[in-house]
């Protein structure tokens, strides 16, 4: 196995076991901060010495011994974890929906919601403090000092150890899936060249949806959201060039995509639509990126079906981010000039959004107007600061006439999810 | 928990209150009793606060002699208008109570030790 395989295979057993010893230690010992103190602990040796003893045979009682031990040494002044920390026996017995409980009270919607990403990742995925900080490209000590405000706020304000009773669970489990889509837009859209490391966010993101799906299987988004972060995924191998340059969808290799994967994610979808009816925004933003998923080539896609999709996405959740992207699908079933049309009415509201300047540029330049589409991508230009997409830009704002990709529609920059592109 | 749950006019608040004609505001006071009633076991004292003009407010963090002023901030718009305090299980529960409050738009919901 490469470093990297075994990394990846770590971090994995980490994540598993000590969301699962977080969620019982929390229940346990019905104090957040301890139980995420004890398991912090007990990751960072794991995460130091497995990689040279090899993974335990029984890696969750070998956290939860480390664990133990750890609690038993500084817990002196506090009698009673010490007492129940004395008496706990591993495997605990945990309620079978512990973890799930763990991520509502990380994503409880009093924190405020960098709060709530810290949280989740560091007690639900085992992250490092470290870890976090280089994910967010922020300090450690900004982490820190959420994770402290943050378990603090929750002792404090009273926050419960509950599940949100079942009238307010849609609400909740939103704030969730939330913070998952967040992780995921922050890993996938980062995940070129230099930043790769954050990868480990979109890997935590599918984890976490896959987690919410088998737990909470009745909740149609949950599902929506794991299918939209495995489509996305599936295409992974295609979106970047052999020099870390971001490859525009409709220049993409689609032999390279994971065909099984998308049937595999677009069954789900299917399957969820037919049992609940209730397509709601996740369900959406999948359709439209198995819209794209599964078609032969960027000619055979389904524009039309893409457009009505994004009016449905509209309707429950309108959004000026939402109204650009169909603009773009526009472009393919109306025509350059009604799209421009439709982008231009976006001014207002998205005057510092790089893609909305991205595709003027591109609807400019097919409709011959290259003088105003090379003032709208230096406009790109310098609200993107992601390098790929900067890259990609750089490309077209270069004085070269006749490179074909600058009149592409690429779209090549996308936010995951509503933007089909990418 | 002892929670202290404030209840927050704004400018506006205020404003719409005053164009209200008398059956709009018996509805609204009924709205607040229907509350009151409904929390009543849980909430151990509330207060209604006079309106913000008979406020006066001690300013001690400058330098020298404390600034007295009338109001509550010179540039306040939003006042709090009274209070309960009730105990109550956790903040989920402080939240559900907070959320179903039928008067001004905003609650401050504090833990009280």
């Amino acid at each position: 196995m490469t470093a990297a395989g075994t990394h990846e295979a770590l971090a994995r057993v980490v994540r598993e076991h000590a969301g699962r010893l977080a969620a019982s230690l929390v229940s346990l010992l019905g104090d957040f901060s301890a139980a995420e103190d004890l398991v912090q602990d007990a990751v960072e040796k794991a995460l130091r010495r497995w990689p040279e003893e090899g993974i335990p045979d029984r890696p969750d009682a070998w956290l939860f011994t480390v664990a133990r031990r750890r609690g038993l040494d500084i817990l002196r002044r506090e009698a009673t974890h010490r007492t129940k920390l004395a008496e706990v026996q591993w495997p605990a017995q945990p309620e079978p929906d512990d973890r799930l409980r763990l991520i509502f009270i990380c994503c409880h919607p009093a924190l405020s919601r960098p709060a709530q990403i810290a949280l989740t990742l560091r007690t639900v995925c085992g992250l490092t403090t470290a870890q976090i900080a280089a994910a967010f490209l922020i300090p450690e000590s900004t982490v820190a000092q959420r994770l402290t405000r943050a378990k603090r706020k929750i002792a404090e304000a009273g926050i419960p150890y509950l599940m949100p009773p079942i009238d307010e669970l849609p609400a909740r489990l939103g704030q969730v899936l939330t913070v998952i889509y967040l992780l995921f837009n922050e890993g996938y859209l980062a995940s070129a060249g230099e930043r790769s490391h954050r990868r480990d966010l979109v890997d935590d993101a599918e984890w976490l949806a896959a987690l919410l799906m088998a737990m909470a299987p009745n909740e149609p988004e949950a599902a929506g959201l794991l299918a939209l972060i495995r489509l996305h995924r599936a295409r992974e191998s295609a979106r970047f060039d052999s020099d870390g340059g971001l490859v525009p969808l409709r220049d993409q290799d689609r032999a390279l995509w994971d065909r099984d994967a998308i049937t595999a994610a677009t069954a789900l979808l299917s399957r969820t639509a037919r049992v609940h009816h209730q397509p709601g925004p996740y369900q959406l933003q999948a359709a439209i990126v198995a819209c794209h998923a599964e078609a032969e080539s960027w000619a055979d896609t389904d524009w039309e079906q893409i457009v009505v999709l994004y009016d449905m996405l509209l309707h429950l959740a309108p959004s000026p981010v939402t109204q650009l992207h169909r603009a773009i699908a526009v472009r393919y079933v109306d025509g350059p000039a009604t799209a421009l049309a439709e982008v231009d009415r976006l001014s207002d509201a998205l005057t510092r959004y790089h893609l909305f300047h991205a595709t003027r540029a591109e609807l400019l330049r097919e409709l011959g107007r290259g003088r105003e589409a090379v003032e709208a991508d230096e406009r790109a230009l310098e609200l993107t600061v992601n390098p790929a997409q900067q890259a990609l830009l750089e490309q077209r704002t270069s004085p070269d006439p006749d490179d074909e990709r600058r009149t592409a529609l690429s779209g090549g920059h996308r936010e995951p999810g509503t933007p089909p592109f990418g | 928990m002892k929670y202290v749950l404030m209840f927050i006019e704004t400018e506006q608040y205020r404003k719409d209150w005053e164009a209200k004609d008398q059956s709009e505001r018996d509805a609204a006071f009924e709205a607040v009793g229907r509350w009151f009633a409904e929390h009543g076991q849980k909430i151990t004292h509330s207060t209604q606060l006079q309106p913000a003009h008979a406020a006066t407010t001690l300013r001690l963090s400058g330098a020298g002699e404390p600034v007295m002023t009338d109001g509550p901030f010179v540039e306040g718009k939003e006042v709090v208008s009274g209070y309960v305090e009730a105990e109550l299980a956790d903040l989920d529960e402080a939240l559900r109570m907070a959320r179903s409050w039928p008067a001004c738009p905003v609650v401050e919901i504090r833990p009280a030790s």
